[in-house]
């Protein structure tokens, strides 16, 4: 198999662009995929640091290198989960990366902070420990992000994870959750750090295979709180389906995009509560991290 | 020919010579979820894997 531009071996075969493309080739459309992506949503302001959000997975460690490369400014963000064997490993190919790079670092426990790992974290409030590490999460990505004064923070969200989400919540008729689904979440008129997912238009194994042909070490081992996770089967089902029909979560995806906003408005909510506790924008009078974090104290 | 898999780590021999393609169907993996990877570098699916050769077959989907 040759590359479509260039005619040298190619490094793989892209069933959804009818294509095949060689090491460089590919790396140039990846590039050029991510840039669409930032100029499409407006992600970022020119000269605007970003805080990337890296777990030691191939999605976020591929974002950075790819950001990096396109001379963004940026600063990591690693949370430390305190999941034994798992989070060691991840935070030690983040600090691998960074280190190599050298590119600034932001480490963060979850040990050091709550003597505690999300497991235990769950446990204690019996939440379902992916949904108490996602609050949990999204608390110090607005916190950190605060703090150090930055506007943006970027996460390694792919196509596979946004069609999954997409799938589940469509399945569950979660409507408000279907209001806020998009690659870019506002930043509440300058209060908060913009949400963005510069890899939503890239597949999963797109986004691996570039890790590979760049020599990026990532922890291929699965979080193993996520085993049984309902994403595992929607994504399955999404690629049975893109194996029939090349490009149809693209498509999915990029669809609900359009239709979105006339499909499922969002109200213009007068005023966002805060939380009283930490001032997070929330739902009620407390925010889930701040209930979370209250019923760890308590018992 | 030498298969390593992951979740969980394992191995398993297969008799080659094989296309990739027909390697991942026998073994009823998705090549959407999949890369293989044949010393260092990523195969396409109509490269022929012979007896001699140890590959790895990598998943590429993750809980997100
Ligand atoms: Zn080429
Ligand atoms: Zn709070």
């Amino acid at each position: 198999m040759k590359c479509r531009r260039c005619e040298k071996p190619a490094a793989i075969k892209m069933p959804r662009h009818n294509s095949a493309f060689c090491d460089l080739c590919f790396r140039d459309y990846l590039h050029k995929q991510v840039m669409k992506a930032i100029s499409d949503q407006r992600m970022f302001e020119d000269g605007q640091p970003i805080l990337v959000a890296v777990s030691g997975g191939k999605d976020s460690l591929v974002l950075w290198d790819i950001l990096i490369k396109r001379g963004y400014p940026t600063v990591g963000l690693h949370l430390n989960l305190g999941i034994g064997e798992y989070s060691r490993i991840s935070q030690a190919h983040v600090e691998k990366f960074a280190r190599s790079r050298d590119l600034e670092l932001i480490v963060q426990s979850y040990q050091d902070d709550y003597g505690l790992g999300v497991v235990d974290i769950a446990k204690e409030t019996a939440r379902p420990p992916c949904s108490a590490c996602g609050t949990m999460k999204r608390h110090h990505f607005n916190r950190i992000a605060m703090e150090k004064g930055f506007a943006v923070v970027a996460t390694g969200h792919n196509l596979d994870d946004e069609a999954a989400r997409l799938l589940g919540n469509l399945l569950n008729w979660q409507i408000p959750y279907l209001k806020k689904q998009m690659p870019v979440l506002s930043d509440e008129g300058g209060k908060w750090a913009r949400k963005v997912k510069p890899l939503y238009r890239l597949p999963e194994r797109e986004i691996a295979a570039y890790a590979v042909l760049n020599q990026i070490d990532y922890i291929i081992e699965e979080c193993p709180m996520s085993k049984g996770a309902k994403t595992f089967l929607y994504k399955e089902m999404l690629n049975r389906l893109e194996e029939n029909s090349p490009g149809s979560k693209l498509q999915f995806y990029l669809g609900f995009l359009k239709e979105r906003p006339s499909a499922f408005p969002q109200q213009i909510e007068a005023e966002t509560q805060r939380c009283a506790s930490c001032g997070q924008p929330c739902g009620g009078d407390l925010c889930g991290y701040c209930r979370l974090i209250q019923r760890v104290g308590a018992s | 020919m030498r298969i390593k898999l992951h979740h969980p780590a394992r191995e398993v021999e297969l008799q080659g010579p094989k296309p990739v393609l027909s390697i991942l169907s026998k073994l009823g993996l998705s090549r959407e979820a999949h890369l293989v990877i044949c010393n260092d570098a990523l195969v396409t699916e109509d490269t022929v894997i012979s007896d001699e050769d140890c590959i790895e077959i990598r998943p590429v989907i993750s809980g997100g």
